[in-house]
């Protein structure tokens, strides 16, 4: 059964995400912006002002640095986006969500369904997994236009906050829903019923290691 | 005498290439995981992909937008020559790493370990990486006038691991080791699979980790050991890897593994070193041979693991020792 495709705007209203179900693919039109650690530690830990008018000019949030450079007559080359992975970026998010209304978090490998329950459903935002995760090609097609680069001198490139114009940029897969369910989690447990049959046949290593023992007054061996 | 300004054109060229063309090996590999794959979404994703890479080359845009770290392959003929000689050729390359990180682009990935200083174009403090091997005639009576520059642009912060294994731990041990890493690092699809698996087994702990990033990165799809019972566990491997029932993104599915290359290296009497390394959906690598005369051939397969860079063919005190199983 092929997954259903859908149309959505950066700026979504409550009952197009209601709609939403686990493994929807979604494509995005609108404004989105990039913000990754070094734009929510400037904006949340050094309180400098957000350089745009959030959620109002978009409510996508992007976990990506994208491949592109600025030429020397100041305007933009944008090649391939491809998300960076989400769960890095849980310290930050709760106080990220609440301030700047983002209703889609999009990135790679998703958050917890605890994740989900405790601020995302609170504030009615969901994820958006990118696909692959490689299809930077595809979605730098979607990518109409980068409207501007803020931060980019205290930032760096990779870590300054993109804004991008979005037409029918995709594929993302829709990771977490109203109810705060995970797709991930849903897939990892089908996964796990197969896992001691892959094991059988195979032995853990004689020299253990601190992870596989919390007791670190264990002496790992054996 | 190879020209200079032909190493730095080259390599500019090869970054635009890896960056954008996937190789054919590992094109073909996928496509026939994707007639295979039966899970809902890992099909949607390995389809998806199979887009992406037409559409990076109709555009000429980077397959993935984290365009890894680039990094320099030199296999030098014996009788290579280079202007300026290899400083020359270590600028050229820095330089053509620059120039095409502004010029496809690529994303500027390559900062300070502490103090996160980018440079805005991949290169810095042992960035990009250069490795060497060398090379014998080929040919009794002919002259090994040409240099390999190999570029491979591996992204990845996931699916990397290396344990100190011993001798007891055996084949079960590998076993397990290798099971860990690909369902460890494949949940939620971090290591970006299905993936040609690299393996190194023992050399010494750094050597164990090149084994292995050279067995992900500069083996083709398809190729095998030439050691046959090595082959047979390349196999194995694959067979198992596929049969964990997780595909593409960490979903349910059946293709995790497209190949497994597996080097070895003699180790410690007492050890058995292993490394695993994960060849990403953007399996970026492109290969050149520059002549003595100037003349440029392009192509994908790195060609590395000759009998001379195994030293299997290299003899002392006038034997010769065959390691491949009797």
């Amino acid at each position: 059964m092929k997954p259903r495709v859908i149309r959505l705007s950066t700026t979504p209203t409550a009952e197009a995400l209601a709609e939403l179900k686990l493994g929807d693919i979604v494509h995005l039109d609108g404004l989105m912006y990039t913000a990754r650690e070094g734009v929510y530690q400037r904006a949340l830990e050094e309180q400098a002002n957000i350089p745009m008018e959030l959620p109002r000019d978009s409510a996508a949030n992007f976990h990506c640095s994208p491949a592109a450079t600025i030429r020397e007559d100041g305007s933009f080359v944008m090649g391939a986006v491809t998300a960076t992975a989400s769960f890095r970026f849980a310290k930050w998010l709760p106080e990220w969500i609440a301030k700047s209304g983002a209703k889609l978090i999009i990135g790679k490998g998703g958050m917890s369904s605890q994740n989900y329950k405790d601020f995302f459903v609170p504030n009615g935002a969901i994820y958006l997994s990118t696909v692959g995760y490689g299809t930077g090609a595809l979605l730098g097609r979607g990518v109409e236009n980068v409207e501007a680069v803020h931060w980019r001198e205290e930032l760096g490139l990779a870590q300054a906050m993109w804004v991008l114009k979005c037409n029918n940029m995709g594929p993302f897969i829709v990771a977490s829903d109203m109810q705060g369910n995970c797709l991930f989690e849903r897939e990892n447990a089908k996964i796990a019923e197969n896992l001691e049959r892959v094991y059988e046949g195979t032995k853990p290593a004689v020299l253990k290691r601190f992870g596989e023992t919390d007791d670190r007054s264990d002496e790992v061996i054996g | 005498m190879i020209p200079i300004n032909t190493i730095q054109k080259t390599a500019e060229t090869l970054m635009d290439k890896a960056a954008i063309e996937i190789p054919l090996d590992y094109l073909s590999g996928l496509k026939r995981a994707a007639e295979t794959e039966d899970g809902d979404l890992s099909s949607f994703v390995l389809q998806a992909m199979l887009e992406n890479y037409e559409a990076a080359k109709q555009d000429r845009r980077a397959m993935c937008g984290d365009t890894g770290c680039p990094r320099w392959y030199v296999k030098s003929g014996n009788d290579a020559q280079i202007e300026g000689g290899m400083v020359a050729l270590e600028t050229a390359l820095r330089r053509a790493t620059a120039n095409a990180t502004n010029g496809v682009p690529l994303r500027p990935n390559r900062v300070h370990p502490l103090w996160r200083t980018d440079h805005d174009n991949n290169v810095g403090i042992g960035a990009p990486e250069i490795e060497y091997g060398f090379e014998p005639s080929a040919v009794e009576g002919e002259k090994a006038d040409w240099i390999d520059l190999i570029t491979v642009h591996k992204g990845g912060l996931f699916g990397t691991d290396y344990r100190m294994l011993f001798p007891s731990d055996g084949i079960e041990g590998i076993k397990r080791f290798y099971l860990d890493c690909l369902v460890a690092f494949g949940k939620r699809g971090l290591a970006c699979q299905p993936a040609i698996i690299g393996i190194g087994l023992g050399g010494s702990k750094d050597t164990c980790m090149v084994l292995g990033k050279r067995a992900a990165c500069l083996r083709t799809v398809g190729s095998r050991n030439s050691d046959a019972k090595i082959a047979a566990l390349e196999d194995e491997f694959i067979e198992m890897g596929n049969s964990i029932g997780m595909g593409a993104m960490g979903f349910v599915g059946k293709n995790m593994v497209i190949d497994c290359n597996i080097e070895v290296g003699y180790c410690h009497t007492g050890g058995m070193q292993m490394s695993v390394h994960a060849f990403c959906l953007s399996s970026r690598r492109a290969v050149a041979r520059i002549h003595g005369d100037g003349r440029v051939e392009y192509r994908t397969d790195p060609d590395w693991f000759t009998d001379y860079q195994r030293r299997e063919t290299v003899d002392w005190d006038g034997h010769t020792i065959l390691e491949a199983a009797e």
